[in-house]
């Protein structure tokens, strides 16, 4: 009878994972340019785009810039695709990225296309976003984003998108 | 038609995002417009490569479309994007102005539709195309 392993104490699993979100986001320049950043709750990522008066396009509404939503919605799309992609890895203790430097981290998901729908007015506040992969395929995975603001009922935007995967990692 | 290029890169000074991305206005006019986007190390989305992140692509195409609305004989007001889709045909060169090329090619009472198409140093080969639906205000 193989004993089933005790299971890690939770501090070490949480910063494990924290370290390699971390190290995730840090790693891509254009993620830290917007000031786009990440929560978890357990492997759920919401993406969060604090407001800052350089991503208004309009200036007269004033409104967020149209590329700045398709942006943060792809980074949310890509983000949650490839901790989807390391989860596994990462709870086991195979993959440790602390510390890691950015040439070292695993390859990204390309974005093959993306599709964005702009429901209402990006309004200058904060928004948050969460991505949902509806296919993960060896090669090919697809993902709904939705962006909301103050209300979560009420989207902003959301978008579609179609990404090639890395190949599997050795 | 009248030589729009000034009025359009005074355009592009007035929209804090663009002048953030540092793109410039090369040709807009007749609902057609023409954008650049040169090279910063901050708008790089891959590490490993240096690549530019596809998000400061499609801010580049958004632009890009909006401002061949706007300048389309046409429009009497501002537009507002309705749905943007953009396909990536391979990673723009690491260093090189990516540049925009929008055409607003259908004009309705209250919808615009555009396309563009954008390109590296290599104008042979598309870095990514665009299709877009744009807003159009309702005549007074």
């Amino acid at each position: 009878m193989s004993k089933r392993p005790k299971p890690e104490p939770v501090q070490i699993v949480k910063q494990r994972r924290d370290a390699a979100l971390t190290a995730l986001v840090e790693a891509v320049p254009y993620i830290r340019f917007l000031g786009i950043q990440f929560e978890r709750r357990g492997d759920e990522l919401t993406g969060i785009l604090p407001f800052r008066q350089d991503l208004v396009g309009n200036p007269l509404l004033p409104a967020l810039h149209g590329g700045v939503t398709a942006a943060f919605l792809e980074v949310t799309a890509v983000m949650t695709l490839n901790w989807s992609y390391l989860w596994e890895d990462l709870e086991s203790g195979k993959l440790n990225l602390e510390g890691t430097v950015p040439q070292d981290l695993p390859r990204l998901p390309k974005t093959v296309g993306f599709t964005v729908d702009y429901l209402r007015t990006g309004l200058p506040r904060d928004a948050y976003a969460r991505a949902r992969i509806t296919r993960a395929g060896r090669r090919y995975a697809s993902v709904q984003v939705e962006g909301w603001q103050d209300n979560h009922a009420r989207l902003y935007a959301q978008a579609t998108g179609h990404f090639l995967m890395p190949p599997q990692r050795g | 038609m009248p030589d729009m290029t000034e009025l359009a890169q005074q355009f592009m000074t007035t929209l804090p995002h663009s002048v953030l991305l540092g793109m410039q206005a090369e040709r807009m006019g007749d609902g057609e417009a023409v954008i650049s986007m040169p090279y910063k190390d901050e708008l790089v989305g891959d590490p490993h490569t240096g690549v530019i992140h596809g998000g400061a692509v499609s801010s580049l195409m958004d632009t890009c479309c909006g401002a061949a609305v706007m300048c389309h004989p046409d429009n009497k007001g501002g537009t507002a994007t309705i749905d943007l889709r953009i396909d990536y045909m391979r990673p723009a060169a690491p260093g090189q102005t990516i540049t925009a090329h929008a055409t607003c090619y259908h004009f309705s009472r209250s919808v615009a539709f555009v396309r563009a198409v954008a390109m590296d140093e290599d104008s042979e080969h598309p870095v990514a195309t665009a299709t877009g639906a744009f807003t159009v205000e309702a005549k007074r």
